[in-house]
């Protein structure tokens, strides 16, 4: 059995009257693939933005690799070496692709120096498949693109953990196919992703293990199987029998 | 650490555009020296100082993305404390100057990490803010002669060699000045901080998620951004032998300085201090000429308007896009 790289333990957190993420724990093993899924407000980018020190906790702790990461501000975080993609893109749009690519490499895992990070950013950008766009604007680019770059920036900070928030979303199937090789090239190169996805039969296919959100509270959990399996998660979540019937197929 | 500050200087010095600010210097300090043109002395040291304050404030607003309405503080607050401590306790130019920017950055850094919490239009308010606290202050603080301000002796200027060489001298202090402003934002842009700073201008919140320790970057250059400007607030009312608080804090000319980046194409190095030495120029000339001189301000302010709407990303930036090869030379 390998070691949890992540650890939510009792997790909490309130905006006004509303409950976003309630008692929620579960870990991430070192090297596998986990899937997050649930309904939209099921409170999963929430989750990230906890994880990632966006928001702090009302509660609970979140434990990164052995270090109590609760509250600690974004920018500790990916200095440990967690680094997130975000469901909506924030490219740096005025900056060229490999200057979004080398921001990431100077200030993530390994703190590196200018010269290093541009050839570790020039390795990422490759790696997300934008080799030949590495001096286009990222405001430039297509929908697509930016989803590579953010990516792309993600793997320059050479993170440990890597977050991943709807990547796959509002991308045409062949850029959806060619984007989980990738997915699974960087789990190939020892990162472990925690991943966010609408797409289900590409969260399936792709996750080693799933947990299900749903009203800011762990539903289920296990093998993606399982989970299509659990009543409990066809009625709050998938609502249809046909398509739980269809994804057991294809998991 | 040190090595590799070696290797980034001495690729520094290989870059043509290390050479073109070196060239600039030597045009300042030479053209008036060589026939002892005292008119265009004069003219270029105010040229000097519009560059000097612009390139600063371009650390802040065209590399980190916040507008600094109050950047003129630095300046009034450096001419204080220099000619507090050169004047009134008798220090010399050289040690007042240093203390006084040392003084100056400290301030900066303190209220930086404050007011640099603040983002958008409430931080361009807050430096407003800061202006008018410190001139408030100033007016009312005894021991630098409260709203009448200082008055020099010229015996100040006798450790220079008497007045007539004293212009000299601070004329050449004040190029010393405008070169290290240019030689700053050049290294800061071509540096691991300066990425920072830009992508921090870009999109604050996904440059913190990639890393960048906002709060530090912002308030070192913030820091950064107040030394070389107080050095010439400094120099500036050393020479004029009187300081009092509307001249040190007058609002004007930090709007100036913002009107210059925004002219010449805030975050570039050439675009800003180009801008800073023409709208000086421009500035001089409509205020002498017959033609113009009573509507200089409506001349300005027309032109502005031109450049904001047709030239949105400035002298620079259409350089820049007409010209795409000068954007490897050009910082």
């Amino acid at each position: 059995m390998t070691a949890a790289i992540l650890e939510l333990h009792r997790v909490s957190r309130r905006f006004g009257g509303l409950q976003a993420v309630h008692d929620m724990s579960f870990a991430v093993q070192e090297g596998e693939i986990l899937g997050l899924i649930g309904p939209n407000g099921a409170g999963k980018s929430t989750l990230f933005n906890l994880i990632n020190g966006v928001y702090a906790p009302n509660s609970g702790h979140i434990r990164f690799s052995g270090i109590d990461i609760t509250g600690a501000t974004p920018y500790l975080v990916a200095r440990h070496g967690l680094a997130r993609t975000h469901q909506i893109v924030q490219p740096l749009a005025n900056m060229t692709v490999l200057e979004n690519c080398t921001v990431g490499a100077c200030f993530g895992r390994d703190n590196l120096p200018l010269h290093r990070a541009r050839a570790a950013a020039r390795e990422a950008a490759a790696i997300a498949g934008l080799d030949d766009r590495v001096d286009m604007q990222a405001l430039h680019l297509t929908i697509a693109g930016k989803k590579r770059l953010e990516l792309a920036r993600a793997l320059a900070a050479q993170p440990r953990l890597l977050l991943l928030d709807e990547v796959l979303a509002g991308l045409n199937p062949t850029e959806v196919e060619h984007m989980i090789g990738v997915i699974r090239a960087i789990r190939d190169r020892g990162v472990t992703i925690l991943i966010i996805e609408h797409l289900m039969q590409a969260i399936m296919s792709l996750s080693d293990r799933i947990v299900v959100l749903n009203s800011g509270e762990k539903l289920a959990e296990g093998l993606p199987a399982e989970v299509a399996r659990n009543p409990q998660v066809i009625e709050a979540y998938l609502g249809d029998p046909k398509l739980a019937a269809q994804l057991e197929g294809s998991a | 650490m040190g090595s590799e500050c070696l290797i980034r200087s001495t690729s520094m010095i290989r870059r043509p555009f290390f050479w073109i600010i070196a060239l600039t210097i030597a045009a300042f300090a030479l053209a008036p020296a060589i026939g002892n043109d005292v008119e265009m002395r004069e003219s270029l040291a105010l040229a000097t100082v519009y560059i000097t304050l612009a390139s600063n404030l371009n650390l802040m607003l065209g590399y980190a993305g916040y507008v600094n309405f109050g950047s003129i503080v630095f300046f009034g607050l450096g001419g204080y404390i220099c000619v507090w401590l050169n004047f009134t306790h008798g220090w010399p130019l050289g040690v007042s100057l240093l203390v006084t920017g040392i003084a100056v950055s400290g301030f900066a850094f303190v209220f930086g990490l404050g007011i640099l919490r603040l983002r958008g239009p409430f931080f361009a308010l807050s430096t407003v803010g800061i202006v008018e606290g410190v001139q408030a202050f100033v007016q009312n603080f005894a021991p630098w002669g409260g709203s009448a301000g200082i008055y020099i002796s010229p015996e100040v200027y006798q450790p220079l060699g008497g007045p007539a060489r004293a212009l000299w001298v601070i004329y050449f202090a004040f190029v010393a000045v405008m070169g290290a402003s240019l030689y700053l934002s050049y290294a800061i842009k071509t540096s691991k901080f300066g990425l920072g700073l830009l992508a921090i201008g870009q999109n604050e919140d996904a440059a913190a998620i990639l890393g960048v320790p906002t709060p530090r970057y912002k308030a070192f250059a913030y820091s950064a951004s107040a030394f070389l400007p107080a050095l010439a607030g400094g120099l500036y009312f050393f020479k004029s032998a009187f300081i009092q608080p509307s001249d040190a804090f007058d609002l004007s000319l930090s709007t100036e300085a913002l009107v210059v980046c925004m002219l010449g194409g805030q975050g570039t190095v050439t675009g800003v201090a180009l801008g800073a030495y023409l709208y000086e120029e421009l500035r001089g000339y409509l205020l002498t000429s017959e033609m113009f001189s009573h509507f200089q301000l409506v001349v300005a302010g027309v032109l502005l308007l031109l450049i904001v709407l047709f030239f949105p990303s400035g002298l620079m930036g259409w350089i820049h896009s007409r010209f795409p090869r000068t954007r490897k030379v050009l910082e």
